[in-house]
């Protein structure tokens, strides 16, 4: 015999017993297309669904893909919010298509999909991220330690220590925080939030030793003191990092030099 | 057409890819190339830890790591590979310490260690605290660790682009790497990267199956690349169901929620797990507990209106710890079930997690094209190779300890032979040939059947027919249905004729490389008539070491009218102090 629970799970399109409370609904994707391969204009484009609106608007964008237009382009791969492939501009808010649920979008209104601001929009809804990846590149994302003697068991870290920078090491790398950032936005040379919080990750870790060197790299024109305290990044981030307060505790940390 | 010209050359930037990278960047030219992002790879989706002998909580050692292991398995694990894992073990989470990963600390600083299943005090007395873990974000942090290093180091990523095909030259009628032919999706150019040696890190098949816990990405594209050349895959009917995953959708959630505590309870409220497993109970080896709960709603013990699933219970445990241990999978019931983990069980059913089969390799990395012969050049490491570490079951924990010790031994040995070999092997002659026409024939096909409608049809397939139980007639069901599923992908065709970031393409791609795999797993998963594992067999419902305590190897192989098959060899298992006993939880 087969496994058993599979069968009903298997009933894709129809709506799952169980769920009487949620009937498929009828909602409207609006979409903004771009391919330089046919037009140097992007132009918005509507695409009709029956869908349960507890699905993910991921699920809404692979349903066009695979049921009405194969051309329709995104970038995704974990599918629950882990990967950061699939950050977007989903009614105008960054979000991760994955972790964005349609029935919290208000879907009698057409929900907008566009690729999120501030990169080079290659197609559809795949943006450039090597800028995105060389500030991240910049502010030396990585342990740095003096001593060139390693010690052979792990080196030790309080639990409080450990705390400390606990909140900026959930960062994915999607870019919806520094893609929400008006100064990024306005000016591609800003580190952006997303490289600060990493910056952050190191320069509040206790073993690190090379918070001085960031915090110069950090305390750049184009580093801590042009973010304009906005909060778009905290709201925009996937993962619940508070993305302004790190980045003003990296603002404090230049001035008093202690971390 | 490019040609480049590397040393040592990757594929894949998961775990594995990345702690290969960096031993063979200090090494050798090395290039990377990867079909995602370096930090987009499944790796960072693992949760719960990463295990080793480290005993800072509690008394332990590696040898009752090697037992674990090799029990776990069901003794299809090779003991030599298994010994070597537990004992390199120690040092490799050690090295990532250092290398920065911020693991849970305990009271006196040293790396904080959980339970998880199958791993036990002295040979199964008792569940022992082995698990390394960065809250339940182990995954997440191995990856950004890596990744960080990988900055550090300089290496050298050529991102978004899709190994094809594996260059093999015979010389003097042994098997060569010469090089891959990658497809670099920003442009549709393809590129052949010419190399010294080449390792495959690129991971998975679950996609395969419908309910998984694998990303979209996990296609299989090293087993298909090279099992198209002729190389052997080794013991791929053996593949992991993980007893946690959300209700339908197979999303992931450790079992570092039972280490925590987290009990399984069926409609009735009853802790089942007592039943099947009396001392390890909810840390039961992951095919033990898996086929539990299948048994439990066969019997009509399920929970929910259809009763197709069971729940994991967390209400239990304080909300702190919850919160300081489990975040993330808390979090996803949240989102996606809207339930309130501190005060509600977690529906859940088994998913499609991961491949214990895969390319066979030595304990170097080296990869095999028969029983013994090695390929030179050729390396393998992670989900996507069978070393066998892992026999018929991986323990939990067990897999991002893989792609740290084998990714090592990976890239050192990789790096070593580049730097002994005088020259590169030359490329055959049109190296890319294969490719441009695999390309051009999805491109141009005017065919009527779609991608999706045939993954749909081949996942819905092997949920039905291969998954925790099997039978002859479902998988023949199964090898008849692929059969007609692979006859009809002939008539493919695709919407997007483009060149500029073709994932229509790609989709079509990746469904050619699930169809060869899902193939080679019914046929060698037909063969093997015992129950080991992952593997149960419901018409032959236990263990025959007589028969079958060896390792399947499937080759292709095309007649000369063009027809292909699956043939079908074994392999025996590697055996040193441990003799194969019952397997009780």
């Amino acid at each position: 015999m087969a496994t058993p629970t599979l069968d009903k799970a298997d009933a894709a399109g129809a709506p799952e017993p169980g769920f009487a409370d949620s009937p498929y609904i009828t909602a409207t994707f609006r979409v903004r297309r771009f391919n330089p391969e046919i037009s140097a204009e992007s132009v918005w484009e509507d695409f009709q669904l029956e869908i349960d609106p507890k699905e993910r608007v991921l699920d809404a964008l692979h349903k066009i893909k695979w049921d009405q237009d194969g051309t329709l382009t995104f970038r995704r791969s974990c599918a629950h919010g882990i990967c950061g492939s699939d950050a977007m501009r989903i009614n105008g808010k960054n979000r991760l298509a994955c972790k964005t649920l349609i029935k919290d979008l208000n879907p009698e209104k057409p929900i907008t999909v566009e690729a999120i601001k501030g990169l080079t929009v290659l197609k559809d809804l795949v943006v450039d991220m090597d800028p995105f990846f060389q500030a991240y590149r910049d502010v030396m994302p990585f342990l740095i330690t003096k001593e060139t003697n390693e010690p052979t068991r792990e080196r030790l870290q309080s639990a409080e220590d450990r705390e400390r920078f606990d909140d900026t090491t959930k960062c994915i790398l999607c870019a919806a925080c520094t893609s929400s950032c008006p100064v990024f936005w306005n000016d591609g040379q800003y580190f952006g939030p997303a490289a600060i919080v990493n910056a952050h990750r190191f320069i509040f870790d206790s073993r690190d030793e090379a918070g001085e060197q960031r915090l110069e790299i950090l305390n750049d024109k184009d580093g801590v003191w042009r973010c304009r305290t906005t909060f778009n990044c905290t709201d925009a981030c996937p993962r619940g990092i508070e993305v302004t307060k790190a980045i003003q505790e990296v603002k404090r940390a230049l001035i008093t030099r202690r971390f | 057409m490019k040609i480049h010209k590397y040393d040592t050359v990757i594929v894949g930037a998961g775990g594995a890819g990345m702690r290969a990278a960096i031993e063979a960047t200090k090494r050798s030219r090395t290039a990377v190339l990867t079909k995602l992002y370096p930090t987009r790879s499944h790796t960072g989706a693992a949760q719960g830890g990463m295990a080793a002998a480290l005993a800072n909580v509690e008394e332990d050692n590696w040898e009752w790591h090697t037992f674990d292991t090799i029990k776990g398995g069901d003794y299809l694990v090779d003991q030599d590979a298994a010994e070597i894992l537990a004992k390199e073990a120690i040092d490799s989470v050690l090295d990532l310490e250092k290398m920065g990963l911020p693991f849970n600390r305990t009271p006196q600083g040293t790396i904080d260690q959980r339970r998880f299943g199958g791993h036990s005090r002295n040979h199964g007395e008792a569940p022992v605290r082995r698990s390394c873990y960065a809250a339940d974000r182990t995954g997440h942090m191995i990856l950004q660790t890596l990744y960080q290093n990988c900055v550090k180091e300089g290496v050298e990523f050529f991102n978004e682009f899709y190994v094809l095909d594996q260059l093999i030259v015979e010389i003097d009628g042994v098997k060569h790497s010469a090089g891959v032919v990658a497809y670099e999706l920003a442009t549709g150019e393809i590129h052949v990267f010419q190399a010294k040696a080449v390792i495959y890190a690129s991971g998975g098949t679950g996609k395969f199956f419908k309910v998984t816990s694998n990303a979209h990405t996990l296609t299989g594209d090293g087993q298909a690349a090279v099992y198209r050349r002729g190389l052997p895959l080794e013991d791929m009917e053996f593949f992991q169901f993980h007893p946690t995953g959300i209700w339908r959708m197979g999303i992931l959630l450790t079992e570092g929620a039972r280490g925590e505590g987290g009990i399984l309870r069926n409609k009735d409220g009853e802790r089942f797990m007592e039943k099947y497993a009396p001392v390890m109970k909810d840390l039961a080896s992951r095919d033990v507990v898996s086929r539990s709960i299948y048994t439990e709603i066969r019997e009509g013990r399920g929970c929910g209106p259809e009763g197709d699933h069971v729940y994991l219970d967390l209400t239990h445990l304080p909300p702190e710890q919850l919160d300081a241990k489990l975040p993330d999978i808390t979090e996803f019931a949240r989102t996606y079930l809207g339930i309130e983990p501190y005060t509600d069980p977690i529906p859940i059913q088994p998913t499609a997690h991961y491949a214990m089969g895969g390319i066979p390799t030595n304990v170097q990395g080296e990869v095999l094209s028969d029983n013994t012969t090695v390929v030179p050049g050729l390396y393998a490491a992670g989900e996507v190779a069978c070393v066998s570490v892992h026999g018929a079951n991986r323990l939990g924990t067990n897999s991002l300890l893989d792609i740290n010790v084998f990714g090592k031994r990976a890239g050192v040995a990789a790096a070593e032979y580049s730097a002994k070999v005088d020259a590169h092997i030359e490329l055959p002659e049109d190296p890319a040939a294969q490719v441009v026409t695999q390309v051009e024939r999805l491109r141009n096909s005017t065919g009527t059947e779609r991608v999706a409608a045939i993954r749909l049809e081949l996942q819905e397939c092997m949920d039905a027919n291969v998954m925790v139980f099997r039978t002859e007639q479902t998988i023949k069901t199964a090898v008849e249905k692929i059969a007609e599923l692979r006859e009809r992908y002939l008539n493919v065709s695709i919407q997007d004729k483009g060149r500029r970031f073709n994932t229509d393409l790609l989709e079509a791609v990746e469904l050619g490389n699930l169809l060869d795999l899902a193939e080679v797993m019914a046929v060698s998963a037909l063969a093997r008539k015992e129950s080991r594992g992952g593997h149960y067999r419901e018409d032959y419902p236990t263990r025959d070491d007589v028969n079958f305590m060896r390792h399947t190897m499937a080759y292709r192989e095309v007649g000369d009218d063009g027809t292909e098959s699956i043939r079908l060899d074994y392999k025996p298992v590697v055996q040193t102090r441990y003799q194969p006993m019952e397997r009780k939880y």
